[in-house]
């Protein structure tokens, strides 16, 4: 247990000099265990989500309480059902080969539509859960743990939401990035507050954002009981949407749901990849991430770091906020963002904290959640399978001496290590 | 450690500061009750407190003017302020604090029951049943994180206590067996985290957090996928009735509160005593906190750090398990998708207020059940403040409490480190 992973700093070489090569084969090393690793949870996770599809499912459940007089029809039922939920898992998220072929043979906007639209539902997804993501692995490189995406998420949105509605008839290229910087904003001081008081009291930011994390839920019910956020006609708790102005515009059309909120996040990854790796700000914040003593010794100053990666993780999350009510769901209501800021944790999980990771992981769970909705359609498993596969997921990415042990791998490495200090009192 | 012996230097010169702001915060919730609650008020006006369960009246109603009675109350946290103040530290300064508290919610109470009346009894009583859950999730984390592990997971224990106990009351109608899987399947995502962090070695948060992700997932599929096409079967589960206890029940005012409930108080009470008067009091509880504070000395003098930390992660499950049971079979009767609706995080917070000691944290379960159960009062209670910000209270108290400004928080010392064996 003792030679877990390789330490971040050897991981992450910043300089120009290529490394030298005993450190390159341990990188390759342990780049391609993480790899297998993450296969083997993925794959694991799905094991698991058909078990409990079929002993959940009354027809399979009664084909196997037959399996000794028939078990030919136990597998074949269950075969069945696996591959109608997955497949329209796939087909949900990805979308149907067939249509894409048939839209291309026709070649008309109906056909395309049909063809992409569960493509566009998966970037939509993706998005949040992309910048959330990103949110969490920067706090998590800085060796903090943001719980509060989902505060910090409904802060963006409700300041997002107010810029929205609140200056009417200002130009698209003035209006829409001032509401995108006023969401950024809004999630920035609320990370800004776990930050300081971690830096300048010690008090935990696991509680604390848990805690605003209620507040910010009780704060959008006060800001739904408010005339302006409701309009004129509205009192049912659901706000008025943004001016036309401030909204994100769609990247295929009309019909599509995809907006320009997927190239943000994209965008933001980027950043914050460039952040982390080639300044000498994110130097430091993984220094303070790695060993605050350390950092202490080489003069950075841990406390400022620590209120600034969350500052910037509360912007990440906010700007979340900002791109769901300008695109996706212009209208607050009450548990605005529902399960993204929790289910960001797991995203940043299992892209272990590195922006090309979350990308990929975001993109997982963004197919996870639009598919998911196929296969409730497709088949009578609910949407909730997708959640328990994806903490399935994360278990294995968490303790990933239990993937080694399942499957008798012998090497290290492949997991993530947050540099916990229990609460720190 | 360099910081742990700054720390060590420092707390000094911190635990005078904090005692001044101690001393200063409870003067002045005097000083708020005197200003909000008796200057605005009229002298001839009352406040009229209900102190019987029923109508049929055993007491007479309580008819209090409010600005007299605010005035003493805030007398009493002024008072309360100033001798934590004069002391500075002690014993007696969470108790001086908790008195100051007392008198200000009671002068907010009746300020808000002017010129009405108000169900005194009531508002003690739904308090009472508001913090049960809580209770049991809060003695769940300190179970825990007393041998060291912490417990993010309790929400995820309620969930899994509340739909095994709702389905297999209802299966087998007998609430007893609910109440027993209920415990089991609260023990049985103890057992996993006791697995993935102690034998595993994951991270204790990160997998306390993908638990609750878990148990809502599983509970809310299950629930929609079995409970549901079977309701009557599956989930319809009956709810433990009151039992009153002879002589007790017939207390004034207390006694139908305390001694008129169902059992789930008897047994959230029961297990405070013992698990307060079993870690300070016993050679298990020594060991316990010997293995949450220090595990290498502990397993010096040959106390199996594992074992401790097994047994009580395993028994703390079970215990939130019965929390998650005191929701569906000791209150609502039937299990529904994420019904717990974050009061394990809720409890989680109560134990930190509480500073890892059962007898806080299940005071600190009163003050957010009493928070609860004024909310649901507020039709009847004359109160100009929104319903949100009042909801927000206990939540920002937490904050203030682990900043440190309104109370010293610290964890047991090997609270989230896992133990290796050199």
């Amino acid at each position: 247990m003792a030679a877990e992973g390789v330490p971040e700093a050897a991981a992450a070489p910043a300089g120009p000099r290529a490394p030298a090569w005993p450190v390159r084969v341990a990188l390759l090393a342990e780049r391609s265990s993480t790899l297998v690793v993450t296969a083997l949870a993925i794959l694991s996770a799905l094991i698991v989500g058909a078990v409990i599809m079929i002993v959940t499912t009354p027809e399979t459940l009664g084909a196997w309480g037959h399996v000794l007089s028939n078990p030919a029809r136990a597998l074949t039922t269950s075969w069945a059902l696996i591959e109608t939920a997955y497949a329209a898992l796939f087909t949900g998220s990805a979308g149907d080969p067939a249509a894409y072929v048939h839209a291309f043979a026709v070649r008309t906007p109906g056909a395309f539509t049909n063809a992409f639209s569960p493509l566009s539902e998966t970037l939509v997804a993706t998005a949040p859960l992309l910048l959330c993501g990103l949110s969490v692995s920067l706090a998590f490189r800085a060796g903090l743990f943001n719980i509060g995406a989902t505060s910090q998420l409904i802060a963006g949105a409700i300041v997002a939401s107010w810029v929205g509605i609140s200056l009417p008839g200002l130009p698209l290229a003035v209006h829409m990035p001032l509401a995108l910087l006023a969401g950024c904003a809004g999630g920035a001081a609320a990370g800004w507050i776990p930050g300081v008081l971690r830096a300048r009291t010690g008090a935990h930011e696991v509680i604390v954002t848990i805690m605003l994390n209620y507040v910010a839920l009780n704060l959008i019910v006060y800001i739904l009981s408010l005339p302006f956020f409701l309009g004129p006609q509205q009192v049912n708790s659901i706000s008025r949407a943004p001016a036309g102005s401030a909204l994100l515009p769609h990247l295929a059309g009309a019909s599509l749901r995809v907006n320009a909120g997927i190239l943000l996040a994209l965008a933001a990854a980027w950043v914050v990849a460039w952040l982390l790796q080639r300044t000498t700000l994110g130097f430091r914040f993984r220094m303070a991430g790695a060993s605050q003593d350390a950092a202490r010794a080489a003069g950075v100053d841990v406390r400022r770091m620590i209120t600034l990666a969350m500052v910037l993780a509360g912007g990440l999350a906010g700007l979340a906020g900002a791109v769901q009510v300008l695109g996706v769901d212009p209208q607050l209501v009450p548990a605005y963002g529902g399960e993204i800021g929790f289910t960001a944790i797991t995203v940043a999980l299992l892209g272990r904290a590195r922006p090309g990771g979350v990308v990929l992981a975001a993109l997982l769970f963004g197919a996870f959640q639009a598919g998911g909705l196929q296969m409730q359609a497709a088949t009578t498993v609910p949407l909730e399978l997708v959640q328990v596969i994806e903490a399935v997921i994360v278990f294995f990415i968490a303790a990933p001496a239990l993937v080694r042990a399942i499957y008798r791998i012998r090497t290290q490495g492949g997991g993530f290590r947050l540099f916990s200090q229990g609460w720190g009192g | 450690m360099s910081a742990t012996a700054w720390t060590a230097t420092a707390s000094g010169a911190r635990a005078r500061g904090r005692h001044t702001w101690l001393g200063v915060f409870t003067a002045a919730l005097g000083g708020l009750t005197a200003f909000a609650f008796c200057l605005h008020v009229g002298g001839g006006v009352t406040a009229t407190l209900n102190m019987n369960s029923q109508p049929a009246a055993a007491i007479p109603l309580v008819v209090l003017p409010v600005r007299l009675t605010c005035a003493v109350l805030a007398a009493v946290s002024a008072a309360a302020g100033a001798a934590i103040l004069r002391r500075q530290g002690g014993r007696g300064t969470y108790g001086l604090l908790t008195l100051g508290l007392v008198a200000f919610t009671l002068a907010f109470v009746i300020w808000a029951a002017r010129g009405t009346e108000v169900s005194f009894e009531g508002l003690l009583a739904s308090t009472l049943i508001d913090s049960i859950p809580l209770m049991f999730g809060a003695l769940s984390g300190v179970m825990c994180e007393r041998s060291g592990v912490i417990n993010i997971a309790i929400e995820g224990q309620f969930l899994g206590g509340a739909f095994l106990g709702a389905m297999i009351g209802s299966l087998t109608g007998d609430l007893w067996l609910g109440m027993v899987a209920g415990a089991a399947g609260g023990a049985a995502l103890g057992g996993l985290l006791a697995v993935l962090c102690l034998r595993y070695q994951a991270d204790q948060i990160i997998v306390g957090i993908v638990i609750v992700t878990f148990a809502t997932g599983v509970t809310s599929f299950l629930d929609l996928q079995v409970l549901t096409p079977n309701q009557a079967t599956l989930n319809s589960p009956q709810v433990f009735g009151n039992i009153a206890v002879p002589v007790l029940d017939r207390i004034p005012l207390l006694g139908p509160i305390l001694f008129d409930q169902n059992i789930f108080l008897y047994l959230a009470l029961a297990l405070l005593a013992t698990i307060q008067v079993g870690l300070f009091h016993t050679r298990w509880g020594l060991r316990v906190r010997a293995v949450g504070e220090h595990p290498r000395a502990a397993d010096t003098v040959g106390i199996s750090v594992l074992f401790i930390r097994y047994r009580n992660v395993i028994l703390g499950g079970a215990i939130g398990g019965l929390g998650g049971a005191a929701l569906s079979i000791g209150s609502t009767g039937e299990f529904t998708s994420d019904m717990s609706a974050g009061l394990g995080f809720v409890a989680l917070a109560a134990m930190i207020f509480g500073r890892w000691s059962p007898l806080w944290a299940a005071t600190a379960c009163l003050l957010f059940g009493f928070a609860d159960s004024l909310q649901s009062n507020l039709a009847v209670l004359n109160v100009p403040i929104a319903s949100p910000f009042l909801l927000m209270a206990p939540y920002i108290a937490v904050i203030l409490a682990v900043a440190g400004l309104v109370g010293r928080v610290r964890p047991p010392g090997a609270d989230g480190q896992p133990y290796r064996r050199e």
